[in-house]
């Protein structure tokens, strides 16, 4: 793997480069809040899954769910972070609608993971380290709803007070593709963890993202926050806008307001959000309400022990186990789901050695393109991976060819069955008895004397040989001994 | 440390408190009464000593992971000025 070059962008007085951070928001996957026992179920009547505590009713105090403690920290151990076994819970202070308490309990100056750092792919084989610089637990607002009625905004408490985990990366990200390959890496990393669902459109995993331009090697220029995207096209998009938005202004001579924009999908633009610098003075202070984080360092090695092999372990296991290109296993290990897929077949394969490799062509090249061709996902596949290992068994055993193979698989999509079934039914079992070959070998060697006297002098003109053989057999010929049989019959 | 009368209006804005202006100056005087009096406490030399978050000498209670709570819509949303189909209704928020 080679160190990634980022993009530069070109202005009128040479080129700009990007510095961009982001603080990512992910949903903590756990049945009930963060400090109430109301559920976190995602679509539910409004207010009914509230409590008191998350309607800050007078008097209630929250308890915290170790659950929660635990996803962060195995989230933590998953971004080769250091586990802080003892972190403090703050209050951050802003009225608005979609906050009960006046205030986020959040986590301030301790929280609970601090420094890791993220591997992260890019195309061409190349990657790049982003450095993580910290982790830490808060309340998710309530969902406001500002369309449904002229002068009013609807409040639903349901998402008040579930679990978010708030990821800041350091500002190592230098474009638009290494962002959004950051996002589809940690997204990627929380699903195996089982830690966050990663659902964007659910609002699972929303970004914020901080971006300055300067002259390359110079300091630091002013940055904007570019808050809550909720796609990672979008946040390419944003990313692109705003720099040139501020290479724009700094070209013309003028300066950069340090502020939150909003990124509006449909103009591509983004727009000034706060005017009031006063509305980030937060006053935070340590919650009198809750006592300091604590555990020991056995709970974080008990975790740590029972963590799932993550995409980065499983794409060195199938390179060195199965031969697999980087690319290859990459593609694999990238969703949760392809590895499942992928390591099904593997587990149902006859021997796993041989055909690992071939399985993982299969995976690719036929299964997932024929998926992609009909916008379907892995998991409603209409081939299931013991039809698919069925499949590959037969063409490692010799079988049938790879060409036939694809016509099963074919069936198999469109009907389904038993593909080793289908095979004995429907006659396509390879020829790979040598003297039904060499007839036809015979026959069309003898049809075409002209070819024959030419092949010696052209050997490549051997190719059109085969071709002719493997048709008249309909594909069922096993094409090394038909290539065997040509090279002796035809003297080359 | 003191409080300015613009530091007064600031505070109380943030806090959502309306305060007219003629009481501004009492409660200017008041607050640095009250930071007069905590400022006692920098005569105390803290050197090497944890900042103390809680007087508790115990470990935070946890919740297990259970859905133990909820499913009482009408109690939420009882006390709101304005309410309907159990949502919270406010004054539009967005510009």
């Amino acid at each position: 793997m080679s160190t990634a070059t980022h993009k530069l962008l070109k202005g009128a007085t040479g080129d700009w480069e990007m510095v961009i951070g982001m603080e990512i928001h992910a949903q903590v996957t756990s049945k009930s809040k963060l400090f109430s026992g109301a559920s976190t179920a995602f679509g539910g009547d409004p207010n009914t899954q509230v409590s008191l505590v998350d309607a800050a009713m007078p008097g209630m105090l929250p308890v915290i769910n170790e659950e929660c403690v635990r996803q962060a920290v195995r989230t933590g151990l998953g971004l080769n972070a250091k586990i802080n076994l003892r972190s403090v819970f703050d209050r951050k202070n802003y009225f608005y609608p979609d906050l009960p308490q006046g205030y986020q309990i959040s986590q301030y100056k301790s929280p609970v993971v601090g420094e890791g750092d993220v591997l992260v792919e890019l195309d061409g084989g190349r990657s790049v380290s982003i450095g993580i610089e910290r982790l830490h637990l808060e309340q998710d607002p309530a969902k406001m709803q500002h369309d449904k009625l002229p002068s009013q905004s609807l409040i639903d408490l349901n998402r008040c007070g579930v679990a978010l985990m708030e990821i800041v990366s350091k500002p190592d990200i230098r474009d638009a593709e290494q962002a959004k390959a950051y996002v589809t890496k940690l997204r990627s990393i929380m699903r195996y963890l089982g830690t966050c669902d990663g659902d964007m459109e659910k609002g699972s995993l929303r970004a914020d993202v901080n971006v300055s331009v300067r002259k390359p090697g110079a300091p630091l220029g002013t940055r904007c926050e570019i808050k809550n995207l909720n796609s990672i096209t979008f946040i390419g998009q944003a990313i692109e806008y705003e720099a040139r938005r501020q290479i724009e202004i700094l070209e013309d001579g003028g300066k950069i307001d340090q502020e939150t924009r909003l990124y509006d999908p449909n103009r591509g633009e983004t727009r000034s959000l706060r005017s009031k610098e006063e509305a980030h003075d937060y006053r935070y202070f340590p919650d009198p309400d809750l006592l300091p984080l604590e555990f020991s360092q056995s709970f974080v090695d008990e975790l740590k022990a029972s963590l799932p092999e993550l995409p980065d372990q499983k794409k060195a296991r199938f390179v060195a186990d199965f031969g697999l290109s980087d690319y290859d296993a990459g593609v694999l290990v990238a969703e949760r789901e392809s590895a499942v897929f992928y390591e099904t077949v593997l587990d149902r394969l006859a021997n796993r050695a041989r055909d690992g490799k071939m399985a993982a062509n299969w995976v690719i090249n036929e299964l997932f393109g024929r998926l992609n061709k009909e916008g379907r996902d892995i998991t409603d596949s209409p081939v299931t991976s013991e039809q698919l290992a069925a499949i590959i068994d037969l063409i490692g055993e010799g079988t049938i060819s790879g060409k036939i193979a694809k016509d099963l698989f074919e069936i198999v999509w469109q009907e389904g069955g038993d593909p080793r079934a289908l095979v004995e039914s429907r006659g396509m079992k390879q020829v790979t008895d040598l003297s039904a070959i060499e007839k036809v070998v015979d026959d069309i060697i003898a049809a075409n004397p002209d070819k024959a006297a030419q092949v010696k002098d052209k050997p490549q003109s051997l190719g059109w040989f085969v071709g002719q053989v493997m048709k008249s057999s309909g594909g069922k010929a096993n094409p090394q001994s038909v290539n065997d049989l040509l090279k002796s019959k035809l003297g080359i | 440390m003191s409080v300015d009368a613009a530091t007064v209006r600031r505070i109380a804005h943030l806090a959502r408190i309306a305060v007219s202006e003629d009481e501004v100056p009492h409660l200017q005087g008041e607050l640095n009464a009250m930071l007069a009096f905590v400022e006692q406490l920098s005569e105390v030399n803290v050197e090497g000593v944890e900042p103390m978050t809680s007087v508790a000498p115990m470990q935070m209670k946890k919740r297990q992971d259970v859905v133990d709570d909820g499913g009482i819509a009408d109690d939420i949303v009882a006390n709101a000025p304005a309410a309907e189909g159990h949502f919270f209704l406010v004054p539009k928020v967005v510009e």
